[in-house]
């Protein structure tokens, strides 16, 4: 089987429109959670939201066509553009949209013909000048983290020779109304694996990554991916762990390693009960509780479609530069069982890091990165 | 030299008929979409009562994947679905919940499934299937992705079987196409057969 | 109070689309959680926006949900107490 690796990253987030400077911030501890007061049945929430008008001006700066973009639009470009203008687009590159609700605010004004998933990632597509028809993921939460798995998945097949993974879910009133409905919006900036935890903060980003089947200044490579379901229930996790320590342990089977020769995990931690108490469960079942282990949503929120991919770029920076970012929000553990959670920055030299995710309809994806020398 | 696969039994709900390899099993007397599922679940002899708890995607997928799935051992069977929509039907009745400030009331039963993936839990739940799943959205069926991605996974041992679903649903229209891929069977996986299945 | 408690039951089955199950069915002290009516986490939610909705309560504690929950019997006499609509 063809190997597949990531060559180049891009995020989009509320602590920098780059890499770069959103690594900085990382260091500094710097979060993007803050109050949010411009929902009026929700006051005064905690949300990661990317400032609007610096968005717009470094879209102007980037974007001369006078052609409308709505905010998730300008989002998915700037973090695409940069990785074109290096890699470029072939007949057959690959073009793969993981997102949850996309432009979903049309609903708002009754412009339902607008909200539909696959007009955004064509609009891309046309952007960019791609060829090929788009492929559009929308999987929950895990929807970029399996974007990624369906991409080396599809560079394997032979489909393309490589693909561009995009993802982006924005902050709106209406995602943060059915987290209110399920009482799962934590009142405090959110606490993963905490004691103290009480929900989720909900956050918004775009992430781009290019993969390929080139090794040439590759970051990392793929070894091994897997999505499998709990078949438990529809919102609630499965108690055990099911489909996540299955999915794990698939992940590491293919990847041909031993769970031992995991340097870190980066974990979906999203701080509601159930969530962290399943993954604890899982982690452990698979033998993982001694692996450094984060959570990045004290840092950026849960940014739903997004957060696979953005927390993967993150993952792959550490391995890259030996550096384990803070599960920030954590102080005491409030799981039932242990877990090597990383409480501040740690240098570890590193060559191998595991990317889960889990969400909604009891899905979950684990990803498997090997740093390339 | 990759083995052979077959696509070993077809489901096809559109038009008020509910059509089992080919073979029509209900043509409905209903007149809206709510009753010709409900007749399709009594003709089924499904007893679930989360049933009636679900969104129209998932009681469409669950319908279809009755035939297909009921009574099988099999439990490393894929889900690969996909529709047009994604979960705008929901997704509007959730706006629907919020839209009036002064009576603002979402409800975590319609907010659950505003997203489409939910028919695949619902369905890997009923017939425990804990197995590789994913769900695309595409104006049309992408036959040639599908086609590509449920050979890789039956190839390289991540499923024995795929079930594939087009569960296309929005206010009162409603198409949902599925098949299975098997190992074995006479009717060949190919893109064209696939076609087939949807005219 | 029966009138309220004739109300309660015919409001839950419409809003838990509890679908084979009558107001007759539903019997004033039998638990609605764990073997009674069956119902789950999310139905548990679907009855704090009910109390909020139609009876102008708002459970600041999801967690009195338990109590409350328990029965007709004891939805009804905490919504009798309580209700602001």
């Amino acid at each position: 089987m063809k190997k597949v690796f990531i060559k180049e990253t891009n995020i989009i987030t509320p602590l920098g429109f780059d890499v770069s400077s959103n690594w900085t911030a990382l260091v500094k501890d710097q979060s993007g959670i803050e109050i949010q007061n411009q929902w009026e049945n929700i006051p005064s929430v905690y949300a990661s939201c990317i400032n609007t008008a610096a968005l717009n001006k470094a879209f102007d700066a980037v974007v001369t066509t006078s052609a409308p973009f709505t905010r998730v639009e300008k989002m998915l470009i700037l973090a695409l553009e940069p990785l074109i203008e290096k890699q470029g687009v072939k007949e057959d590159t690959l073009l793969i949209l993981s997102t949850t609700k996309g432009n979903i605010f049309y609903l708002e004004s009754g412009e339902t013909a607008q909200a539909y998933l696959n007009e955004l990632a064509e609009k891309i597509a046309r952007y960019f000048h791609f060829q090929t028809r788009p492929i559009v993921i929308s999987n929950a939460c895990v929807s970029g983290v399996m974007a990624l798995s369906v991409a080396k998945r599809m560079l394997q097949m032979n489909t393309a020779s490589d693909a561009y993974v995009i993802a982006v879910d924005e902050v709106t009133e209406f995602v943060l109304s059915g987290f209110q409905s399920f009482q799962a919006l934590s009142p405090q900036p959110c606490r993963p694996y905490d004691e103290k935890r009480n929900g989720v903060t909900l956050g918004e980003a775009a992430a781009a990554v290019y993969v390929t089947v080139q090794p040439d200044d590759a970051k990392a490579e793929i070894i091994g991916d897997a999505n499998i379901n709990d078949a438990n229930h529809i919102s609630g996790p499965s108690r055990t762990g099911e489909g996540l320590f299955l999915s794990i342990q698939a992940a590491i089977k293919e990847a041909g390693i031993s769970q031992h020769a995991i340097d870190f995990i980066s974990a979906h931690g999203t701080a509601t009960l159930y969530n962290d108490e399943m993954e604890a469960v899982a982690f452990n079942r698979a033998e993982l509780n001694k692996v450094p282990i984060n959570s990045l949503k004290g840092y950026y929120g849960h940014t739903l479609g997004a957060s696979g991919l953005l927390e993967t770029v993150i993952t792959i920076e550490s391995l890259c530069r030996n550096l384990l970012i803070s599960s920030k929000g954590f102080e005491n553990p409030g799981v039932s069982q242990p877990l090597n959670i990383i409480q501040q920055h740690t240098e570890k030299e590193m060559k191998v890091a595991l990317k889960t995710a889990s969400g909604f309809g009891g899905c979950n994806s684990a990803v498997i990165f090997k740093k390339t020398e | 030299m990759e083995q052979p696969l077959y696509i070993s039994q077809t489901v096809v709900i559109k038009n008020g008929t509910y059509i089992h390899n080919g073979k029509e099993l209900l043509h409905s007397s209903a007149s809206d979409m709510t009753g010709f599922i409900k007749e399709c679940y009594k003709m089924l002899g499904i007893e679930y009562p989360k049933f009636f708890k679900m969104d129209n995607l998932s009681k469409l997928a669950i319908l279809a994947a009755e035939k297909i799935l009921q009574g099988k051992q099999q439990t490393n069977t894929a889900l690969l679905f996909s529709n047009a929509v994604s979960s705008l039907d929901f997704d509007l009745k959730h706006q629907q919940t919020i839209a009036d400030k002064e009576a603002y009331y979402p409800s975590p039963a319609v907010f659950v499934y505003t997203l489409p993936n939910i028919c695949i839990g619902e369905v890997s739940i009923r017939h425990q299937l804990k197995s590789e799943s994913a769900f695309f959205v595409s104006e049309k069926y992408d036959t040639g992705t599908m086609f590509d991605y449920t050979n890789y996974l039956i190839q390289q041992g991540k499923a024995d079987q795929v079930l594939c679903g087009w569960i296309n649903q929005l206010h009162d229209a409603y198409e949902i196409v599925m098949y299975l891929v098997d190992k074995q069977g006479e009717r060949i996986h190919t893109k064209e057969e696939i076609n087939k299945i949807f005219n | 109070m029966e009138a309220l408690k004739r109300e309660l039951k015919e409001r839950i089955i419409e809003v838990l689309n509890l679908e084979d199950i009558a107001v007759d069915d539903i019997q004033d002290n039998d638990p609605l959680f764990g073997d009674g009516l069956g119902l789950d986490s999310i139905d548990a939610l679907e009855l704090i926006v009910l109390m909020d909705k139609e009876y102008g309560i708002k459970l600041s504690d999801p967690k009195e949900g338990k109590s409350i929950f328990q029965s007709i019997e004891t939805m009804a006499q905490y919504i009798s107490e309580n209700r602001t609509k």
